[in-house]
């Protein structure tokens, strides 16, 4: 699929199909099997750190990359909208929060300057 | 689970639904902001509908949209998706005695169905697992409540959001929202010093690597950061499991 085309595309749809099957694997990973069992050590202590580290590789270059390549300017509205959620976030905690509060910022600057 | 009579007959059912019903306000407006960010990043319709019926699971799809909008291979979406729905593997294992007096296929429903806050909402309730027939109903029939009002509140509000989408113009940049959204979930996670750090390291890679092809730059920061943290733990005599209590 390639960006804004907005047709359907078979394989992506099979990707998706993927997804919902890796969602009942993680949810129900320990209980899909009657016997119990655990997962080796190196595993268990990489549980501690894969999840996060993979939101921050997606989330990450979407704010700081345009076109493949880091911003060279700080007329950028995805810059600030990312600094006013995360303060949000460690001042009052919250999912939705951050999502307005960053959205709050981003989009005068996006609509109003052109940044 | 909300489709068996038998499981909404118990007075369990109502309490979990009222439980989970204040949460609900902010899951829809997860929810519809999700439903407009996949439409707006250039996903179809069709896609989009899919996705949130199949997929349900709001990190995974928000990371599985601009890898798919730039046509990454799907081993690389599945991984990333399976890399951010790890913190339910933990989940599953807490929830293993909870549900194991149940066939598998009830088991598989259940724990498809239970998201962040059901499990959050369902391990408060209950702090033991079920002891005799009457508790087992309960604390399913409680869980049940919970995640009908969860999948509901999200279902209805992200297919309002595909069908919104199509009003807002694509200039307004609204798919960014998905985007800081993500970064709101990132933030909850970084719960540590030494989760902190596997957040930089995996970002400042993704960015350093982003040229490498296949979007393999996820793939790359989540080896790279992991990594180094199993270094950390060793070289400071850091442990992972009380860091995590702090």
């Amino acid at each position: 699929m390639k960006l804004g085309d907005g047709s359907t595309d078979f394989w992506t749809l099979a990707i998706i199909v993927g997804l919902a099957c890796v969602t009942v694997l993680t949810r129900c990973f320990f209980f899909i099997l009657d016997r119990p069992w655990g997962l080796p050590d190196w595993a268990h202590r990489a549980l501690h750190y894969a999840p996060v580290a993979a939101l921050s590789a997606v989330v990450i270059p979407e704010i700081v990359m345009t076109q493949g390549h880091l911003v060279s300017t700080w007329q950028d509205a995805r810059l600030y909208a990312a600094a006013a959620g995360a303060a949000w976030f460690f001042w009052r905690r919250g999912v939705l929060g951050t999502m307005v509060v960053g959205m709050a910022v981003y989009l005068p600057l996006h609509l109003g300057l052109g940044w | 689970m909300f489709f068996l009579r038998s499981v909404r007959r118990q007075p369990e059912f109502r309490e979990g639904m009222r439980v989970m019903a204040p949460m609900a306000v902010g899951i829809g407006a997860w929810g519809l902001m999700t439903g407009v960010a996949m439409l707006k990043s250039g996903m179809s319709v069709v896609e989009s509908v899919a996705m949130t019926l199949l997929v349900y699971a709001g990190s995974s799809q928000l990371a599985a949209i601009p890898l798919l909008v730039a046509g990454a291979p799907a081993w690389v979406v599945l991984a990333t998706g399976f890399c951010v729905n790890l913190r339910f593997v933990v989940f599953s294992l807490h929830l293993r005695p909870y549900l194991m007096h149940m066939p598998r296929w009830r088991r598989l429903t259940h724990g498809y169905l239970t998201a962040d806050l059901s499990y959050a909402v369902f391990t408060a309730r209950y702090t033991q697992p079920p002891q005799g027939a009457r508790e087992e109903a309960a604390q399913e029939a409680f869980l049940t409540g919970g995640y009908f009002v969860t999948w509901c509140a999200w279902m209805g509000m992200s297919l309002l959001g595909i069908a919104l989408a199509n009003f807002i113009p694509q200039a307004w940049g609204l798919g960014f929202a998905g985007v800081l959204s993500l970064l709101g979930i990132l933030c909850s996670m970084a719960t540590s010093r030494l989760r902190v750090l596997a957040a930089l390291i995996a970002g400042a890679t993704a960015v350093a690597a982003y040229a490498l092809p296949l979007k393999l730059n996820i793939v790359t920061g989540i080896g790279v950061a992991v990594l180094l943290c199993f270094w950390m733990e060793k070289q400071f005599g850091l442990d992972a499991s009380t860091e995590d209590d702090r």
